[in-house]
């Protein structure tokens, strides 16, 4: 969806503020966010796109205005309401009102902690073989689709090349739209600078996105 | 809080809890009350990230990369599993791709829809990566962006940014700085920085340290 997340090529934010010696936590109740969001991710109901579209429904206004972790607050909570694991009264009260889950088995425990540290892997194995190969020039997709994408707007309907085969992965846009991992085979897809900033950009720049095949077709 | 004798107490505990911490709170007691999350996981998980990993171990990959031709070139094709076969590093996940700068290229990465961010190998990102200035100007004005981090480039290097649309990571390979040829895999790994790792910045040089 075109909403303020898909932030790439926009103009106005101001200068970039690195701090020295910058903390891992700010605040100490952003750690525990981070835990929560591990152990619910854990849980298996929701994947990190089912979380990253909730973070694209939020306002614009809001979006931009929270901090990174308050997003997260805020998403963690919409979704779990919006998919049953707590209600309103229980947020209110800030217990169960309705003692254990029968999903609990699934939990995160200290004996399988080691799974929250290590990335997950999104390939999947599948029948078809790629479409591209490495050096075929190709056109990303137009769209202005409400639903989830990973292919930013500063991309869309514009030439590239590919550069390289990632392997077939979990295709975010199909797990939003109808949770199905409806896995794809994924490009590393380079842009010259121009063809997407104009004329007027470094001639020294190019950028580079992963996308998926259903992103683009040959020129 | 009928007793009076406890309404100071309760009182200051209220105010200073904000309205977020009370919400974090109210979530995390709901989810134990319901047997879904742990509080020692939730410690173990912040214990891992506060002090466990972190640009450290992005750190010793680059000095293996420096001084062995071998290891670089397996990482430079298949980073995970270059990685995964050091005994002496920790696990990484799929698909660290590992991009390298050289006199005529450099890489820089962004995640320009959300906040990708190779963890296993760099640890949390930075504010600064997650904020709305980097993630739209990186991507069509690098060198105003990288002179902001003090990096100045030469006109003529290309600069290649990758933006993280998928479930792959990227860590770049800053170059090895030169007069280096007598430091040890482990003090090189000094030099290198979070930001070079990023992309945003040169890797230290030894006058560097001595200054610090």
């Amino acid at each position: 969806m075109n909403s303020i997340h898909d932030l790439g090529g926009m103009q106005g934010f101001g200068p970039i503020a690195p701090e020295d010696d910058e903390l891992t936590f700010h605040l100490s109740w952003e750690g525990r966010v981070l835990g929560l969001q591990r152990s619910i991710l854990f849980l298996g109901l929701w994947n990190i796109d089912v979380f990253r579209h909730a973070q694209e429904k939020i306002q614009a206004i809001d979006y931009l205005s929270w901090s990174y972790y308050e997003r997260w607050v805020h998403t963690l909570t919409a979704t779990a309401l919006e998919r049953g694991l707590f209600d309103q009264d229980e947020l209110r009260v800030g217990k169960s009102l309705s003692g254990e889950s029968p999903i609990a088995t699934k939990k995160l425990t200290m004996k399988s902690i080691n799974k929250a540290y290590v990335r997950g892997n999104f390939e999947r194995i599948g029948d078809s073989q790629p479409e591209f190969s490495v050096g075929d020039m190709v056109v990303t997709k137009q769209t202005h689709t409400s639903l989830h994408t990973r292919l930013p707007r500063y991309a869309r309907d514009k030439l590239g090349t590919v550069i390289a085969i990632r392997g077939r992965h979990v295709f975010p846009d199909s797990v939003v739209a109808h949770g199905s991992e409806d896995s794809q085979w994924l490009y590393t897809v380079e842009f010259e600078g121009c063809e997407l900033w104009g004329d007027a950009v470094d001639p020294t720049i190019s950028n580079l996105i992963d996308a998926f095949e259903p992103y683009l077709s040959r020129v | 809080m009928s007793d009076s004798h406890h309404h100071d107490h309760a009182h200051s505990d209220v105010s200073t809890l904000t309205d977020i911490q009370k919400r974090v709170k109210a979530l995390e007691s709901i989810l134990v009350d319901k047997g879904l999350v742990e509080r020692d996981v939730i410690d173990q998980i912040i214990e891992h990230f506060e002090n466990k990993v972190g640009p450290h171990v992005g750190a010793r990959i680059v000095a293996r990369a420096w001084v062995s031709p071998e290891f670089k070139k397996s990482l430079l094709a298949d980073a995970t599993n270059a990685i995964n076969g050091e005994l002496d590093f920790a696990e990484v996940g799929q698909h660290l791709i590992a991009v390298e700068n050289s006199d005529e290229l450099h890489n820089v990465v962004v995640c320009t829809l959300c906040s990708c961010y190779p963890w296993d190998v760099l640890g949390l990102p930075p504010v600064w990566y997650k904020s709305a200035p980097y993630r739209s100007r990186v991507v069509s004005e690098p060198r105003s962006v990288l002179e902001e981090f003090g990096l100045d480039l030469p006109q003529d290097t290309k600069i290649r940014i990758w933006d993280s649309t998928a479930e792959t990571r990227y860590l770049v390979i800053p170059q090895r700085p030169k007069n280096t040829e007598l430091m040890s895999e482990a003090e090189l790994a000094d030099l290198v920085t979070r930001d070079s790792m990023i992309g945003t910045s040169d890797v230290l040089t030894t006058a560097d340290q001595v200054n610090t």
